[in-house]
């Protein structure tokens, strides 16, 4: 009985990160689009806030993107 | 001639109420936490779900050409062993199903094919140092791994502290939540919709119906998809509740970690070679997500249930399928007693499950007794008699939200319960 313990770790371990970077930076995307809600609330601007929130977005897109690929191919 | 064309009709049909029980039985995996923390509307989220399937089923471009993965023999497998295999699944797969547990189509599948197998060809029909890094192993690891996973990206969440009343923060994990449920429902329906085609072609072969080697007809992966996604849309709705509200309170960043960690698990697992089971990694995840919330639970004595469900999956759909087999070995008229049993249990199953229905109506209601309660049969008493006492006490757990136990029967509507045995 062979178990492959080296894919097992590796499933382990590149699930932990990509889940905790993915979650982690679509929650940033969030605080950042809240953040421009606020400015916006008050009348200002947030560019900043608002450009950081949609290069997250973008990366977890990407991963979306990269998922699907995985399925079909 | 008259007799093999009609028992593999049969083994179709059959495979494809299977097909049909994996997808409603699946279905709480991609979309129970997008229903229980509210990202969508019940018949929104299985509906997607169920065109996800359908489009997953065409999606492969590499069909099943085993199905059990080397775990049995396959070589000169008759037809009857198939059927007592599926037989075997369906009917453990519906057990469970009327008991709200989340357990695994496939393990149920492989269950009865190693029972009808061994019934049919002795123990050497089993590979069993398969069965242990097939099944056995990754049983225990998903839920470890995803559960994890979504554990330490649940505490991240909480850390970073989106603003949770700005209607930036609900739109947004709404979306991810469809996402991350939308990727798992895919995934669902390029493998498990291509297992039932490997089935079915595999009989067409046995049957010498098409070519050995060759890839199933347009007809087979059309009828696969339609019935994985017709089961997704009927939807599981008493193994929903389990999962989405059952296990632990989830809030939507907690939904949203645990479904990205699932998603994340499955796709990985399948890619890197170390394939790990879709039901354990979505029960593992809602169970770590629970565990990274600060106040957060998880009921402990549903998981015990939910776990002797796992434990017992692949020798009890294996005892049916040996049973089964045992019943088809005896010529045409065991073949005919073994579809009765079929259908009987089915409709038995079905209508103890309508003595206290869950439907999209109450899916979410708090009342968590219910589908224990509502089935003191024989089964019940049975598995009670192996695992602790059924969740009804949710009012024993330290709860931040006071809980209303309003019992809420949904109306019987014909068409919306979820009605395995009319398919039969």
């Amino acid at each position: 009985m062979k178990i492959d313990w080296a894919a097992l770790g590796s499933v382990f371990g590149v699930s932990l990160v990509a889940t905790v970077a993915l979650v982690g930076l679509f929650t940033l995307g969030i605080v950042g689009l809240t953040k421009q809600e606020e400015a916006a609330a008050s009348g200002g601007s947030a560019t900043l806030a608002r450009t950081g929130a949609y290069a997250c977005f973008a990366l977890c897109a990407a991963a979306v993107a990269y998922g699907i690929y995985l399925i079909v191919v | 001639m008259e007799h093999i064309t009609l028992l593999l009709a049969i083994v179709v049909v059959t495979a494809l109420v299977f097909d049909f029980t994996n997808g409603f039985h699946d279905t709480a995996n991609a979309m129970a936490t997008t229903i229980s923390t509210g990202a969508l509307k019940p018949k929104t989220a299985v509906a997607m779900s169920a065109v996800l399937n359908l489009v997953g089923a065409f999606l492969s471009v590499e069909v099943a050409k085993t199905i059990s993965g080397g775990i049995i023999n396959e070589e000169g497998i008759r037809t009857e062993v198939i059927f007592a295999a599926l037989v075997g699944a369906i009917l453990w797969n519906l057990l469970t199903w009327l008991l709200g547990l989340p357990s695994s189509s496939s393990h149920a599948l492989f269950g009865g094919l190693i029972g009808a197998a061994v019934m049919s060809a002795g123990w050497s029909a089993v590979n069993g140092s398969t069965i242990v890094t097939k099944v056995l192993i990754p049983a225990v690891a998903a839920p470890l791994v995803a559960g994890l996973a979504a554990m330490a990206a649940t505490k991240l969440t909480y850390k970073i502290k989106a603003n949770p009343e700005a209607k930036a923060t609900a739109k947004g994990y709404r979306a991810g939540q469809i996402a991350s449920a939308g990727l798992v429902s895919l995934a669902h329906g390029t493998n498990d919709a291509q297992k039932t085609m490997g089935i079915i072609t595999l009989a067409l072969v046995t049957q010498g119906v098409v070519a050995p080697g060759s890839n199933p007809p347009l007809w087979v992966i059309v009828s696969a998809g339609v019935a994985i996604a017709l089961g997704t849309y009927l939807g599981g709705w008493r193994i929903i509740r389990t999962m989405g509200k059952g296990l632990t309170d989830l809030q939507p960043q907690q939904g949203f970690a645990a479904q990205t960690s699932a998603a994340t698990v499955i796709l990985a697992s399948s890619h890197l070679g170390f394939s790990l089971s879709t039901t354990q990694s979505c029960s593992g995840a809602v169970m770590g997500a629970g565990l990274g919330r600060k106040g957060g639970v998880v009921r402990w004595s549903t998981a015990t249930r939910m776990f002797v469900a796992w434990g017992l999956t692949l020798p009890a759909a294996g005892l049916v399928g040996a049973g089964a087999e045992f019943l088809t070995k005896q010529g045409p008229w065991g073949i005919a007693a073994t579809a009765f049993v079929l259908v009987g249990g089915s409709a038995v199953i079905w209508v103890l499950s309508r003595r206290e229905p869950v439907d999209h109506n109450n899916v979410n209601g708090d009342d968590l007794g219910g589908p224990d309660s509502g089935t003191p049969g024989v089964v019940t008493t049975a598995i009670a008699a192996v695992a602790p006492p059924p969740a009804g006490s949710v009012a024993a757990v330290a709860d931040d939200g006071l809980k209303t136990t309003i019992h809420a029967p949904g109306p019987n509507d014909p068409a919306a319960p979820p009605a395995p045995a009319a398919a039969v």
